[in-house]
C-alpha cells in the first residue's frame, strides 16, 4: 500500500466533502464563493512572487549553462545556436523550445539491459507526449475560463472555443481540452503508480496535485455535461468578483463550489510546492544562460580574494633543485646576493 | 581488482527494482568496493581546510566536531543565499523521473539512490525540514506526515548517507541534459561535497592531489626536477622513434605562449604519449613557423582537484594559471586535452582569477586566426589549436601510419556538457586517422557517458564502483568493436586516459585508449625525421618495418 498516495487522495476526497457540504451551511456560500477563493489568490500572488523573488536574491556567481550541442567557434564548424547558445537571442531560442515544447524532456530515452548483457536506448516519448498533453490542455482550459470573467468575451476567445469544440460532439459541445486534460493527469498519476522508479521517488506532494486537477477536471466536466449548472447564473457570479461588486447567485449548486474550492486550493498551495516549476523553469542557470563565459567575464558579486600558493613560494621550496635541473629560476641562490630583499628562509 | 565481482557477476548485481523499503527507511550501507579512503590529515591541513583528522567511513565513529549540525545548517544557509542555482533546484523539482536512468552509476548498480532526482532528494529532505514552511508546518504534525512530503531531519545516518552518495557521483551533468528544468545534480554534488568538507569530511583522492597541486603545482607532486626529468625522458623516446630532437622549454619567461596540460600526461601511460604528441606538434611548428611555446613547472596541472572539494579550492588552485602566464609575460595560454579542467577554464576561471588583462586576444601566429570564443578568457583548447592549424593546411601529416587502427571516440562529460566542444576533436582524429567509427547517438556528443571515474573517483579502493560506472561507456565501445572492430578508444580528457583502460580491460579487453594528440603525433611527419617503423608507443608499425627491411634489401 502506498501510503503518499493515500494521504494525498484521502486530503482531495476531504476538500470535496468540506466545499460540498459546507456551502449548505448558514454563511457557506459566502465562505466557499466570496471569502476562499479571493484569500486563495491572493496567496497565489503573493506567494509567487515571494518565492520568485527569493530566488531572485540569490546570485547566479557562475556562468554553467549545460551545453548541449557545438560551441561556437570557427566559421567553418557549424554552432548549435539554440542548444549552446551562445548570444541573447540563442538563450530566448533555447528557453521558448524549453518552456513552450518541453526541449529536453523530448530527448528522454528508456535505457534497458537486453539479453544479459547488452544496454539499449529507446526514444522514450510518452512522458514527454503525457507531460506536453497535461500542461496545454491545463493552458487552454484555464484560458478558456477568461470568458467567465470578461464582458463581452473578446473574438481570440470565442475562436479558441470553437477550435477546441471542432469535434462538434454532444450538447453542450465537446471540449477537447477537458477530456484531454482529465486524460493526460490521468496518464501521469497511472505512471506514478506503475513504473517501479518512480513510484519509489514519489512523494505525497506529487500524488496530491495530480489528484486535486484530477478533481477540478472532473467536477468540471461534470457541471458542464452532466449537471448542466447555470451557466448564466456562473458569469453573473465570476462578473461580480472582477467588478468586487460580489454577488451570489441563487442555485448553481454544491458542484460549483468543490470546482471553485478545489481551484482555491490548488492556487493557494501553489506558491508552497514544486508546482513552483512554472516560475522556476525561467530562472534555471544551466538554461537561462548563454555559453559566452570565454568571450564576456561573468561577474560574481560576493567574490573574495583567497589564498594562493604564489610562485614565489614554489620557488623558495624547490629553488636549489631548480638549478640543478637547469630550470630558470628568479632568484639565485646565496652566491649572487639579491638586489632587494633578504633571502625568506630555506624551506626543506 | 581482486576483490572486485567479474563482469558476469557484475551485470546480474544490478538491482532490477527499487527495495521494498522506502528510502526514508532504508539506511545506506558503506560498502566496501564503493567507497573511497577518508582524506589523509596532512593533505587537509596542508590547504588549510577545517578539521583535519584521522577517520574511516567504515567505522562507526567519524570524529565529527561536537557542532557539526550546527555548521552544516549554516553552511547550507549560506550556500543557498550566494547559489540560486541550489535555491532552484531544491524547490523545484517534480519529480518526474527522467533522469533516474540517465545516471551511469544507476545504470550500473540499479542502486535507486543512483537515481539523480534521488541523489538529489537527499539534500533536499534536509532542504524541506530545515529551511521551508511547509515543511515545518507538516512536519510539526508528526513524523509519518513529515515523511510523506519527503522531509527529514538531518541525523548522522543522513550524514553518512550524504557522504556515500555524493562521492558516486562523478558530476557528469548527463541528467541535466535530459532534466526539463536543467536541474544539474553535479552543482547539488559540488554544494554537497563543499558542505562535508566544512566538517573534513573528503576522500583522499581527492584531497591529496589538491594538497599536491597547491604545493608542487600538479596533482601527482612531481617536484620541478622530476618535472622535467621526464619531458628529457620523452624527448630521449622522440628521438629514439624519429630520430628528431625537439627541444621542449620550460618556465622560460618572453614566450608568446604558456602550455598548460594534466600531469596525468607527464606521468602516466598512456597519457605520456599524449605529451609525446604535443611536444612534436610544437617542435613541428617552432622549426616551420617559429612558434614560441613554453611549459611550466609552476602551474604544471591543468587538472582542478580544488572543483571537487570548494569552490574556494577550485579558485585557490586555479590561480596559478594567470598568475604563471603573467610571470612569464606570454601573450595567451593553450590547455591541453583534460575535461573538467576545461569547465573550470571555460566557466569558472575569468570570473574566479580574471579579468586577464595582461593577456592579449589569443591569436595563432601560424594561421592568423583570431580565437574569437575566447576573447575574454584568453585560454584556448589545444583541439581548437590544432583543428584550426590542419583547417589551413599547415601540418604535413600521414594518415596512414594510424591504419592498424579503427578508432572511436570518447567525449568528455566536462567538454560536451560544460563547453559544447564536440566537432574540433572530431575533425582533428578524422584527419589524422583513416578508420573512424562513431559509437551510437545516444552515447556521445551531449549525451556522453562519463568513464565512471570522474570528479576525483578514480581511485583503487572503490574499484567496483568504478567498474559500474563505466558500463555504458563500456558497452558502447563493445558494440563499435564487434561492429567495426574499433581497437582504439579515443579521448580528450587525462581521468578518461587513466580510467578508460582499466575499465577497458575489465569489459572489452580488445580495445586500447589514447588522447587525440598522440594520434596527432602518430601521423605528423617531422622536418628531417627518418623512416618510422614504430608508434609512439615504441610499437612496430603493421606493414611500416616490412617495408624497412625491402629497403634494407
Amino acid at each position: 500500500m502506498n501510503i503518499n498516495y493515500m494521504y494525498s487522495l484521502i486530503a482531495v476526497i476531504v476538500l470535496f466533502l468540506l466545499a460540498y457540504v459546507g456551502v449548505m451551511l448558514p454563511g457557506g456560500e459566502y465562505l466557499f464563493g466570496l471569502f476562499i477563493p479571493f484569500a486563495a489568490v491572493i496567496t497565489f500572488i503573493v506567494g509567487f512572487t515571494y518565492r520568485v523573488v527569493g530566488w531572485a536574491r540569490s546570485p547566479v556567481p557562475f556562468c554553467i549553462p549545460t551545453t548541449c550541442g557545438q560551441q561556437k567557434s570557427f566559421p567553418w564548424i557549424k554552432s548549435a545556436n539554440f542548444d549552446n547558445p551562445s548570444t541573447t537571442g540563442g538563450v530566448i531560442a533555447r528557453m521558448f523550445l524549453e518552456i513552450v515544447f518541453f526541449r529536453s524532456l523530448f530527448r528522454n530515452t528508456k535505457c534497458e539491459l537486453k539479453e544479459g548483457d547488452k544496454l539499449s536506448y529507446e526514444w522514450e516519448k510518452w512522458l514527454w507526449a503525457g507531460a506536453l498533453a497535461f500542461h496545454w490542455a491545463f493552458f487552454t482550459v484555464l484560458f478558456r475560463h477568461l470568458r467567465f470573467f470578461l464582458e463581452p468575451v473578446p473574438a481570440c476567445l470565442q475562436i479558441l472555443e470553437k477550435l477546441d469544440g471542432f469535434l462538434q460532439i454532444g450538447l453542450p459541445g465537446l471540449m477537447l481540452s477537458g477530456v484531454v486534460l482529465l486524460a493526460a493527469v490521468t496518464f501521469l498519476f497511472l505512471r506514478r503508480l506503475f513504473v517501479p522508479q518512480v513510484r519509489y521517488i514519489s512523494l505525497a506532494s506529487d500524488y496530491f496535485p495530480l489528484f486535486l486537477i484530477m478533481g477540478i477536471a472532473f467536477t468540471g466536466i461534470l457541471m458542464r455535461y452532466f449537471a448542466k449548472t447555470d451557466i448564466v447564473g456562473i458569469k453573473e457570479f465570476t462578473m461580480g468578483l472582477v467588478t468586487l461588486k460580489p454577488h451570489i447567485p441563487e442555485g448553481v449548486g454544491g458542484l460549483f463550489y468543490v470546482h471553485l474550492f478545489f481551484v482555491s486550493v490548488l492556487l493557494a498551495y501553489f506558491p508552497f510546492s514544486k508546482l513552483m516549476h512554472l516560475g522556476g523553469i525561467f530562472m534555471s542557470p544551466t538554461r537561462n544562460l548563454a555559453n559566452n563565459s570565454r568571450v564576456k567575464r561573468h561577474l560574481n558579486p560576493w567574490d573574495y580574494p583567497v589564498e594562493t600558493h604564489t610562485y614565489q613560494q614554489y620557488e623558495d621550496e624547490f629553488r636549489e633543485k631548480m638549478i640543478e635541473a637547469e630550470l630558470p629560476v628568479e632568484k639565485m641562490i646565496e652566491a649572487e646576493p639579491p638586489e632587494e630583499t633578504e633571502e625568506p628562509e630555506e624551506k626543506e | 581488482m581482486s576483490d572486485v565481482p567479474n563482469p558476469e557477476e557484475l551485470l546480474t548485481n544490478i538491482a532490477p527494482k527499487p527495495p521494498a523499503t522506502g528510502w526514508m527507511d532504508t539506511p545506506a550501507e558503506i560498502k566496501k568496493g564503493i567507497a573511497c579512503y577518508a582524506s589523509n590529515p596532512k593533505s587537509v591541513e596542508y590547504v588549510g581546510l577545517p578539521y583535519p583528522r584521522q577517520w574511516s567511513c567504515f567505522d562507526e565513529d567519524w570524529q565529527l566536531p561536537e557542532n557539526w549540525k550546527e555548521i552544516i545548517t549554516e553552511g547550507f544557509r549560506e550556500r543557498l543565499d550566494r547559489f540560486r542555482s541550489i535555491k532552484v533546484f531544491m524547490d523545484i523539482c517534480v519529480r518526474c523521473g527522467a533522469c533516474a536512468d540517465k545516471c551511469h552509476f544507476f545504470i550500473g548498480s540499479g542502486d535507486p539512490k543512483n537515481m539523480p532526482v534521488l541523489r538529489a532528494e537527499l539534500l533536499r529532505s534536509v532542504y524541506r525540514n530545515d529551511f521551508t514552511a511547509v515543511g515545518r508546518i507538516i512536519g510539526s504534525l508528526g513524523k509519518k506526515f513529515k515523511k510523506s512530503i519527503g522531509a527529514r531531519e538531518l541525523t548522522l545516518d543522513v550524514l553518512k548517507e550524504w557522504w556515500y552518495y555524493l562521492f558516486q557521483c562523478s558530476e557528469c551533468r548527463r541528467c541535466s541534459v535530459f532534466c526539463p528544468y536543467g536541474i544539474d545534480t553535479a552543482e547539488i554534488t559540488i554544494m554537497g561535497r563543499e558542505l562535508l568538507n566544512l566538517i573534513g569530511l573528503n576522500i583522499d583522492w581527492i584531497a591529496t592531489p589538491a594538497a599536491n597541486c597547491y604545493r608542487t603545482g600538479n596533482h601527482l607532486g612531481i617536484q620541478p626536477h622530476a618535472y622535467k626529468d621526464m619531458m628529457d625522458f620523452f624527448t630521449d623516446d622522440i628521438e629514439d622513434i624519429t630520430g628528431v630532437r625537439v627541444e621542449p622549454s620550460m618556465n622560460r619567461k618572453g614566450a608568446e605562449v604558456l602550455f598548460i596540460t594534466p600531469s596525468g600526461d607527464v606521468f602516466a601511460d598512456p597519457g605520456t604519449f599524449t605529451c609525446a604528441g604535443y611536444m612534436m606538434l610544437f617542435h613541428f611548428l617552432q622549426e616551420k613557423y617559429g612558434f614560441d611555446i613554453t611549459w611550466s613547472t609552476y602551474a604544471s596541472e591543468g587538472g582542478n582537484f580544488g572543483f571537487f572539494t570548494s569552490h574556494e579550492t577550485m579558485k585557490r588552485l586555479n590561480a596559478k594559471m594567470f598568475a604563471e602566464a603573467k610571470r612569464l609575460g606570454v601573450k595567451w595560454i593553450l590547455g591541453g586535452e583534460c575535461g573538467h579542467m576545461w569547465r573550470v577554464i571555460n566557466q569558472y576561471m575569468d570570473t574566479m582569477n580574471g579579468p586577464a588583462d595582461f593577456l592579449e586576444v589569443p591569436v595563432s601566429p601560424i594561421t592568423g586566426t583570431v580565437f574569437e570564443n575566447a576573447r575574454s578568457t584568453k585560454m584556448v583548447h589545444i583541439t581548437e589549436f590544432t583543428a584550426d592549424l590542419i583547417k589551413h593546411n599547415k601540418l604535413d601529416l600521414d594518415p596512414s601510419r594510424n591504419d592498424h587502427l579503427k578508432v572511436t571516440y570518447h567525449d568528455s562529460c566536462n567538454t560536451s556538457r560544460g563547453m559544447g566542444l564536440l566537432e574540433e576533436p572530431r575533425y582533428v582524429i578524422k584527419s589524422v586517422c583513416n578508420n573512424f567509427y562513431e559509437m551510437p547517438a545516444n552515447t556521445i556528443r551531449e549525451q556522453t557517458f562519463c568513464c565512471g571515474s570522474g570528479s576525483g573517483l578514480n581511485a583503487g579502493e572503490n574499484m567496483e564502483l568504478r567498474m559500474q560506472g563505466i558500463l555504458p561507456r563500456a558497452n558502447a565501445v563493445k558494440y563499435v568493436h564487434e561492429k567495426h572492430g574499433v581497437n582504439m578508444l579515443s579521448c580528450i580528457c587525462a581521468i578518461d586516459r587513466a580510467a578508460l583502460p582499466t575499465g577497458m580491460e575489465y569489459w572489452v579487453p580488445e580495445v586500447d585508449v589514447t588522447g587525440v594528440h598522440e594520434l596527432v603525433g602518430n601521423a605528423l611527419i617531422l622536418p628531417g625525421e627518418g623512416k618510422r617503423t614504430m608508434n609512439l608507443r615504441s610499437e612496430d608499425l603493421p606493414g611500416m618495418e616490412d617495408m624497412e627491411d625491402e629497403d634494407a634489401e
